[in-house]
């Protein structure tokens, strides 16, 4: 009873209620809105934002931020569909692997600028961000890599479905889980969460920070390439500006689901849970008939929203737990 | 004043070659260097003022953001909504010229849409201190432009270019110069005056370096983040009324970028986004120098994917020199 109570009073208990709340609204509106269908359609369309996500909730657990991960995303999708077209790469798992490792390599420069090279996270990232979507820009000549150039079994993947969930969405629930068992159960895990709340008292206890700090942006990036493949197999054209301004909408699923800027709060529920709000404010507001060009003000205020709400749930809290040890 | 204990007080800083060279302005001030003599060896007309303005006044818009933008990021903030309160505070303008013809109350109008959306950042910022400015401005970047969206649909404004004073306002010149740029080196100045030369700015570092101390000191840490909040709207109220005055159109999508562009002057000019260290002059310098850098390149065709390169490289470069220095004991 005490453990259900504490439940309900979580901060993911209140997100979700959020989020209830509006799907209800959306249901009532349009009821062909809570169906296997559309919502199948709503995860396949945000995989890659729902994905990268995971990787930002790390980034933001150490106390840092990444906004370099639409340029990262861009560049290794595009390397890896430049190597495809030139007949490199023969099936689609090996697209899958190179922008993967790609966008790992990315990640590790970051990483090591950031933590060797002293620069603050933001800084460090927003120069990254240019010289990686310039590269991007670079090395494909600025032309697009087109569907006609992609191999048939890597374009149907993201198409295709297996025990009715479509793969990209098996891909996301892949990530979600591995890094719910990394984050919740094992030494890295507590790690990350140690750096973050306190780096100083981290250091002294012996964790090698700067070494935690390098992992975690390096992962950041190999899921950056990840999505990177994801995206281009789901639009089947690799273009320069793809997934530009992308980190805003993946840092809102953050934030949104609960996770602290300064690091050393969030959890992969609660990630989850906002990243699906986004997901639906941004997919289904145009299924109840809402002007599309209120769509965008209309996610600003409810980001805004969420985020306020998400405050006062916290004050309450903290506000109850003192209560508590006075009595 | 050799007191008890014998211990004096060193007044004077140790200037010598070495420190100065080392400085960071310094440093800023040859990059600066370097890239005007790169852009004389590209085109001899480079120094022709009259076409060196024409290239100064394109950039005085972004400038014009970068100058409450050092405020906010030495305050230990970031305001990456002021991209949408450029775009917002246009849209008022042409659509209130166009609704009742008069410049003036639609000049007006921006100004008051721009400080409001200041005020509203501040506000939420100041009301919430848990919230990190990064996240408010996030969402209120995304609200801002689609408010935007919701006055403009798909289409776009303008006219306002026909008012001849108006269009003056970035075309207009005293002799060279154009009104534009001396607009901004007066609000420069001014900017510059309040960060280093009074209680304010002083007062403002303090916040940067450490607000918790600065509150216990009497600083009203939330009234001064709320002020420059504030400014920053109005500052992207100003730039959206010349960048009507210069482009003449308006469509939802204008001043995207904005923000970055911004931030990137700023730390380029030695700001720390950790608040709290960096001044006024690196700030100027840095305009400049990206400004021109852009300009040079241009020149000879390089596309502006390929200099963001660059700026990247400098930017992530500028900032750890300090560190490398170390790693390799210059």
């Amino acid at each position: 009873m005490h453990k259900m109570k504490k439940l309900l009073q979580s901060r993911e208990a209140s997100l979700l209620l959020v989020l209830v709340l509006l799907c209800l609204v959306i249901q009532m509106r349009n009821s062909s809105f809570l169906t296997a269908n559309v919502i199948n359609s709503i995860l396949k369309n945000y995989s890659y934002t729902m994905t990268l996500s995971v990787g930002m909730l790390m980034v933001l657990l150490i106390g840092g931020i990444d906004i370099s991960v639409g340029a990262t995303l861009a560049f290794s999708g595009m390397t890896a569909s430049l190597l495809m077209r030139s007949g490199i790469l023969t099936n689609g798992f090996a697209v899958f692997a190179a922008s993967t490792l790609i966008g790992t390599l990315c990640g590790l420069i970051t990483g090591l600028v950031i933590s060797k090279g002293k620069v603050i996270p933001i800084i460090a990232t927003l120069g990254i961000r240019y010289i990686y979507r310039g590269m991007s820009y670079l090395i494909s000549d600025f032309k697009s890599v087109n569907a006609s150039s992609m191999l048939p079994d890597y374009k149907d993947f993201a198409q295709s479905s297996t025990l009715g969930i479509n793969h990209l969405v098996w891909i996301t629930l892949c990530v979600y889980a591995v890094f719910f068992v990394v984050l919740r159960w094992t030494r890295l895990g507590r790690r990350i969460y140690a750096v973050g709340s306190n780096p100083s008292a981290a250091v002294v206890s012996g964790i090698p920070a700067d070494r935690i700090k390098i992992f975690v942006y390096t992962v950041m990036g190999s899921i950056c390439g990840l999505c990177g493949s994801m995206y281009v197999s789901y639009y089947a054209s690799a273009q320069n500006n793809m997934a530009m301004g992308i980190e805003m909408d993946v840092i809102a699923s953050c934030v949104v689901g609960g996770v602290a800027l300064s690091g050393g709060r969030g959890s992969i529920a609660g990630v989850l849970i906002g990243s699906v709000t986004i997901a639906v404010i941004s997919k289904s507001l145009s299924l109840v008939g809402i002007n599309p060009f209120w769509q965008q003000a209309l996610k600003g205020a409810i980001i805004l929203f969420a985020i306020v709400v998400n405050v006062i749930v916290q004050r309450n809290m903290d506000r109850r737990v003192l209560e508590r040890r006075e009595v | 004043m050799a007191a008890k204990s014998g211990r004096t007080i060193q007044f004077e800083k140790k200037t010598s070659l070495r420190s100065v060279l080392a400085m960071r302005e310094t440093m800023l001030l040859l990059l600066f260097l370097a890239v005007n003599v790169m852009n004389i060896s590209i085109s001899p007309n480079y120094l022709n003022s009259y076409t060196l303005f024409t290239n100064i006044n394109s950039f005085m818009v972004k400038g014009l953001i970068a100058l409450p933008m050092a405020y906010i990021l030495l305050l230990g903030e970031i305001d990456i909504s002021v991209g949408s309160m450029v775009c917002l505070s246009a849209t008022l303008l042409g659509v209130v010229y166009n609704a009742t013809g008069s410049i003036g109350a639609a000049i007006l109008a921006a100004l008051a849409v721009g400080t409001l959306c200041g005020a509203f950042n501040g506000l939420v910022v100041t009301q919430f201190t848990e919230l990190a400015s990064m996240i408010v401005t996030l969402a209120t970047m995304t609200l801002y432009r689609g408010i935007s969206e919701m006055i403009l649909g798909d289409k776009s404004t303008s006219g306002m270019r026909n008012v001849e004073w108006f269009a003056n306002l970035y075309d207009g010149r005293v002799g060279h110069v154009p009104y534009l740029f001396l607009i901004f080196c007066v609000l420069a100045a001014g900017f510059g005056i309040v960060m280093h030369k009074t209680v304010f700015g002083r007062r403002m570092y303090a916040i940067g370096a450490n607000r918790d101390s600065a509150r216990y000191s009497g600083i009203q840490v939330q009234r001064i983040r709320m002020a420059v909040f504030t400014l920053t709207g109005l500052l992207s109220g100003l730039a959206g009324v010349f960048y009507c005055a210069w482009m003449g159109t308006v469509k939802n999508s204008i001043a995207e970028g904005y923000e970055m562009e911004a931030i990137c002057m700023c730390v380029l000019g030695g700001i720390s986004t950790d608040g709290g260290r960096g001044n006024f002059p690196g700030v100027l310098i840095a305009i400049f120098t990206m400004g021109l850098l852009r300009y040079g390149l241009g020149l000879i065709n390089i596309n502006s994917e390929i200099i963001n390169i660059i700026i990247g490289f400098l930017l992530v470069l500028v900032v750890m020199l300090p560190e490398l220095k170390r790693m390799f004991k210059v």
